[in-house]
């Protein structure tokens, strides 16, 4: 019984953190489900979400969360920008030139912030983020309550967006099969900019909770993306419910991990999982 | 779906001396081809003769090297295929290529994507049901549940929602029951008769000199024998290399 009671913590703390993991993964996964990019710059456009919020909180005086209506427009155009001009006529070459092209956005990405922003790990301390709440033997950060609400929010959004609209569907048309969906009428060059369009704009959203929930760097971006490939890879593919669950194990991993064998082994059981999970089904938990 | 027949002298396409090469290879050689307004059309050829080549040519999906392609007086030969869907020319790839994790009625509405099918979607659903009633009780269900034949039919019906004056068919008969196949030609004739032209690919030498209008015999990318499928019936190559008279 006490150790029910002990682990219930680590157990919501896991999975409510598996929501904000979720977020994080979700643009990582359209973009390789629809376009078949690994965009290597997921994290660092995720930490440029943050780094949008904390100007946002920091100059401009607006609350993170509500920064969103305008970082989400923000994020959206440099995403559309990004894949129009650059990755897409990368495609053209090869797929290697498109994780390339990828490869340089992170560094350029990492080398700027250090600049503007210095080395110096920054936060978005709002009054809300370091209230905490208890349920019996529960403690966990209202933040994590918050990062959990908004995946789902945004899950359910995204869900229902791909699912009712014209752009949604020939988005999962042109998933399924490029050249037919081309032979339809689907302008798909258009379609990969708008689906990695979409993705920035929810990288703005998993940068502001991200950064209501840890400090972040410069360079936190390339461990955010190691966690959001290992959620993508658990999850499967392409697969909004599969991230979900993949974003839930991982949280689950990482925080029992840290119960049983300590912190600093907390992201090593997580891999590990992601390992087992690969080496068992290897097209993830709900891949096609 | 225009409602009236056009004038036999107006035509509807004129492809005239188009070379097509994949990378350094040349897929066609010096083809032409006119359609008129309300013909069926057919193009036959063995594996390899470039069939499939000339209908992805007219869709955009390659451009000529040479030659030129018009569609209802307008040269398309350096269109985008998103383009020439909105003009009117729909192509029902070869293998059906239905889209599986879409349901029937997705599947459907992807057809009307072109914004000149989008204001007619309802009407336009409405007669892929009366062509195919299947696909009515079916709309709920993904595709990749239904048969080969059934799948087929999704396919035709996916073209006729982009609202064509031309449709392209490669190969819809290939890998169907024969029953499936005389019920898909039946239908082609009734929308024919709603006044959509039509452009067959086929292997089936003989099923195509029996349901076309016209016909395009090609070779190694070239065509080399055309005319009314009477008379290609009697033509002496014709009957040796696909009859065995």
């Amino acid at each position: 019984m006490a150790l029910l009671s002990d682990l219930a913590t680590p157990i919501v703390m896991g999975i409510l953190l598996g929501g904000l993991y979720a977020v994080i993964a979700l643009g990582l996964s359209l973009v390789f489900g629809v376009v078949k990019e690994i965009n290597i710059a997921h994290g660092d456009l995720v930490i440029l979400g943050s780094y949008f919020g904390y100007v946002a909180m920091t100059v401009l005086g607006i609350d993170p969360i509500l920064s969103l209506l305008i970082g989400m427009p923000l994020l959206f155009g440099i995403g559309f920008a990004i894949q129009k001009y650059l990755l897409n006529r990368a495609f053209k070459i090869s797929m290697d030139a498109t994780l390339i092209v990828a490869f340089g956005i992170s560094i350029i990405l990492q080398n700027t912030y250090q600049l503007i922003w210095t080395p110096y790990a920054r936060g978005l301390p709002t009054s809300y983020a370091i209230e905490s709440l208890s349920a019996g033997p529960i403690h966990i950060p209202l933040v994590y309550l918050l990062d959990f609400f908004a995946a789902i929010v945004v899950m359910v959004f995204l869900h229902q967006f791909l699912k009712r609209t014209y752009l949604g569907r020939a988005i999962r048309a042109a998933a399924q099969d490029r050249k037919t969906a081309h032979l339809m009428g689907i302008n798909t060059d258009r379609v990969y900019a708008f689906t990695f369009a979409i993705s920035m704009a929810l990288a703005a959203i998993a940068g502001v909770f991200l950064g209501l929930t840890f400090s972040f760097t410069p360079v936190s971006g390339m461990s955010f993306l190691i966690i959001a490939l290992g959620v993508v890879v658990l999850g499967g593919m392409g697969s909004i419910v599969g991230t979900f669950v993949g974003g839930i194990a991982f949280g689950l991993a990482q925080t029992l991990g840290g119960y049983f064998f300590g912190v600093a082994a907390q992201m090593l059981v997580a891999y590990i999982m992601v390992l087992v999970v690969l080496a068992v089904i290897p097209r993830g938990i709900f891949g096609r | 779906m225009a409602s009236s027949r056009k004038m036999p002298e107006e035509t509807l396409l004129e492809v005239s001396h188009i070379d097509v090469f994949h990378g350094s290879f040349q897929a066609l050689w010096d083809v032409s081809l006119t359609i008129k307004p309300g013909e069926i059309v057919a193009v036959i050829g063995a594996n390899g003769s470039g069939k499939s080549t000339l209908l992805d040519t007219i869709s955009g999906m390659v451009h000529p090297a040479k030659g030129s392609i018009e569609f209802e007086e307008k040269d398309i030969s350096a269109l985008e295929p998103f383009h020439i869907v909105g003009l009117g020319i729909s192509q029902v790839p070869e293998g059906r290529r239905v889209f599986p994790d879409l349901t029937v009625l997705e599947n459907l509405i992807i057809g009307s994507y072109n914004h000149n099918a989008r204001s007619k979607r309802e009407q336009n659903l409405q007669k892929v049901y009366q062509f195919f009633p299947v696909l009515g009780e079916r709309k709920s269900q993904l595709a990749k549940t239904l048969s080969g034949g059934e799948q087929q039919m999704l396919a035709l019906g996916r073209g006729l929602m982009s609202d064509p004056k031309l449709i392209l068919l490669d190969e819809m008969s290939l890998g169907l029951a024969p029953m499936v196949i005389n019920e898909l030609y039946r239908i082609l004739k009734e929308i024919r008769d709603r006044g959509i032209t039509i452009l067959f690919v086929e292997q089936n030498v003989r099923r195509s000199l029996t349901e076309a209008d016209r016909a395009y015999i090609m070779e190694a990318g070239r065509v080399v024998l055309s005319g009314d499928v009477a008379k290609l019936r009697e033509e002496e190559r014709v009957k040796k290399a696909y009859f065995g008279a």
